[in-house]
């Protein structure tokens, strides 16, 4: 077994989440693949521009952010500011305190994940029920999202089915349409029932300080709808310039992540609910996240901060396809996962230097990422990282520096070659403990070494370059 | 200005003083993301049909012809927007029961929702919402079937076109479709926590 953490889940992961982890990312990025071609000539260069405003925004994120706030105050929405993840939750727990709320509906938000509120509020009291129907089986579970988009990608609905009936939703039925329909009846009572909406938020307009939410499920938009609250937790990293931008980041957004032109629900929330409007949130919060975006930022690796959290680079990867999510032991996973957790750990980055090295750096994610993101050069720039950092690699791959030694020595380069084909005739117990780690997941091809020097030595000289066919 | 905001506007500033080659903020035309189909303008209205039912959406545009749809489902209570019943009542024809206010203690005995649209995107069969116009957030989201009347004259081109005419409303809701998931092996079920059912009555009821 090859020591690598993440070869270590793919191996001890049952064969039924493999093939639904493997099918199911699969079938999002045919779909992908089917919409963007079908609506734009020239997709690539649609990606390249949302690429560059958002470089750009982040470029100049000092600026966008405090457009962004001088506009949601201006519609009468508060303003907060958390540099970890404790800062934020702690935001929360506060405003619930003063408004003494103690029942909490949320929508799915990878910002709330990663600072872990819905377990923060559980622990201080509070009632905090997810509302998209695959973070709400999570829940239930106990478990954690395998998917930035599709939270249980990796159960089939015999889990699904046993969850409810172990929570008492029912008799066990696994029919989709049977499982939905009792989510319904369930959670709409909790948003009626509920004080304040958690949301996060997909983009934020610096022009208008306008939120974007984006769901199929109208989850958020019954939080919304239900609650007299409304709290965002939001990346800094979220905003973009304009309103007019939108147009270029939600065509990408929807067809990137499920194949959609749109999704759904696309929500714009500029602030409290209307005068006349009879339901929705009469108080807003924002609650701008930092959690080491900013270090992030000065590093670099911070073309990932462009992310919109698509999932386009989890469903093409192979590596993802193998592993699922869990593998990578973060709240995002996939190839934005490798770039990321290991930045968000800061001074932990050493515990999860193996996930640049999970990769086998064929570059699919850089070609359907919606914003460019180089995300092979940034697995490599974190690869140096670790190495200097002195993390030495679990599995058993040769050096490159005796490579480079043997390689530039013809004679030794000779030597190798014998050996190379002496070592066919060794018993695998007895060969060299690197290449029986790397034979346990490959097998060894035939040796043909030295084909290319004999052919050197006898081909014979073209006497003049003839044209190519 | 509280710490932790000076605390992180002095770091964002801090890591973008390092950075020498800033992006500029590109150029580009506003049909940039403009679809292949929406590109000849054509007409809106046929377009917005013809998407919405892509999207498994309905339109209708006689009220009569929505009433008996209703009836066929056994709909036959609802919430309405209060600009709307008197005149919607008697169009839907016998044997449905509109009420203008959208009782929580109800939210499972209204069985559809009816309210006005602020307008329609055709690229996307979009309905887009707003505060100011859609009388009630939860009566066009909690019952299984929301009807929104949508003005012809309403019926704007593409998603850019909606953007730019976003205006001051507080909340402004593009709804492309039923409510749908598909958490669960993959497969599409339709009505999850809003309607199973978005329908679009394109009527000029109201404008001159």
């Amino acid at each position: 077994m090859s020591g690598e953490p993440v070869d270590a889940f793919a191996a001890a992961q049952a064969e039924g989440r493999r093939n639904a982890v493997r099918l199911g990312a699969k079938a999002e990025y045919d779909k992908r693949l089917k919409t963007l071609g079908r609506d734009y000539a020239d997709p690539d260069s649609l990606r390249r521009l949302a690429g560059d405003i958002k470089q750009h925004t982040l470029d100049h994120l000092d600026v966008y952010l405090e457009r962004a706030v001088a506009q949601l105050e201006s519609h009468g929405a508060k303003v907060h500011f958390a540099a970890d993840g404790e800062a934020a939750c702690q935001a929360v727990l506060e405003i619930l305190a003063a408004r003494g709320a103690k029942r909490v509906v949320k929508t799915k938000s990878m910002a709330t994940e990663e600072v872990e509120l819905g377990a923060f509020l559980e622990r201080h009291g509070v009632e905090s029920v997810e509302t998209d129907l695959g973070e709400f089986v999570v829940q239930l579970d106990k478990d954690r999202p395998s998917h930035i988009v599709k939270p249980i990608m990796h159960r089939d609905r015999r889990e699904v089915a046993r969850t409810f009936e172990g929570h008492g939703l029912g008799a066990y039925d696994d029919t989709p349409e049977v499982i939905t329909r009792r989510a319904r009846q369930h959670l709409r009572r909790k948003y009626l029932e509920a004080d304040v909406g958690i949301s996060g938020a997909n983009f934020v307009s610096a022009e208008s300080g306008r939120l974007v939410l984006v769901t199929n499920e109208g989850n958020s938009r019954f939080c919304l709808a239900a609650t007299r609250c409304h709290i965002a937790v939001v990346g800094i990293e979220k905003l973009v310039p304009r309103d007019r931008d939108l147009a270029v980041f939600l065509n990408l957004l929807a067809r990137s992540a499920t194949g959609q032109t749109l999704s759904v629900y696309t929500e714009f929330i500029a602030g409290p609910r209307a005068a006349g409007q009879p339901d929705g949130p009469e108080e807003m919060h924002v609650i701008f996240l930092d959690n080491g975006r900013s270090e992030i930022l000065a590093g670099d690796c911070r073309e990932i901060l462009r992310c919109i959290r698509c999932g386009a680079c989890l469903n093409v990867c192979p590596v993802y396809r193998q592993a699922s999510g869990h593998a990578y032991r973060g709240v995002y996973s996939g190839p934005v996962g490798a770039v990321l957790t290991p930045l968000l750990a800061g001074e932990h980055f050493a515990d999860y230097a193996d996930l640049p090295r999970a990769s086998s750096l064929c570059g699919a994610c850089n070609e359907v990422c919606p914003v460019d993101i180089p995300l092979p050069d940034l697995l490599l720039r974190l690869r140096d990282r670790g190495k200097r950092a002195g993390v030495r690699p679990a599995g058993a791959a040769p050096s490159m520096a005796s490579f480079a030694r043997l390689a530039s020595r013809p004679a030794s380069w000779r030597r190798a070659l014998a050996a190379g084909k002496l070592l066919r005739l060794v018993p695998s117990f007895l060969r060299p403990r690197a290449l029986r780690v790397w034979e346990q997941n490959h097998a060894l091809p035939s040796w043909r070494g030295g084909a290319f020097r004999a052919w050197m030595k006898t081909r014979a000289r073209p006497e003049t370059k003839t044209a190519p066919p | 200005m509280s710490d932790a905001r000076r605390l992180i506007f002095d770091r964002v500033k801090a890591a973008l003083a390092g950075v020498a080659d800033k992006r500029p903020l590109p150029d580009y035309p506003p049909d940039a993301a403009r679809t292949r189909g929406a590109q000849s303008p054509g007409d809106p209205i046929g377009r917005f049909t013809e998407r919405l039912e892509a999207v498994r959406g309905r339109a209708f545009t006689e009220p009569g012809a929505l009433g008996a749809w209703l009836r066929q489902q056994g709909a036959t209570r609802g919430y309405c927007d209060p600009a709307l019943a008197d005149w919607l009542g008697p169009a839907l024809g016998p044997g449905i029961a509109l009420a203008t206010v959208f009782e929580r203690a109800r939210v499972d005995d209204f069985q559809f929702g009816v309210t006005r649209a602020r307008g329609a995107i055709a690229e996307t069969g979009s309905l887009i919402l707003d505060d100011a116009t859609t009388a009630s957030r939860l009566g066009a989201l909690a019952p299984w079937i929301h009807v929104a009347l949508v003005a012809p004259g309403d019926v704007l081109p593409d998603v850019a076109a909606a953007l730019a005419a976003l205006g001051d409303d507080p909340n402004v809701i593009f709804c492309t479709g039923p409510s749908k998931t598909a958490d669960v092996e993959g497969i599409l079920i339709e009505g999850v926590h809003g309607p199973g059912e978005q329908v679009a009555l394109i009527h000029p009821f109201g404008r001159t």
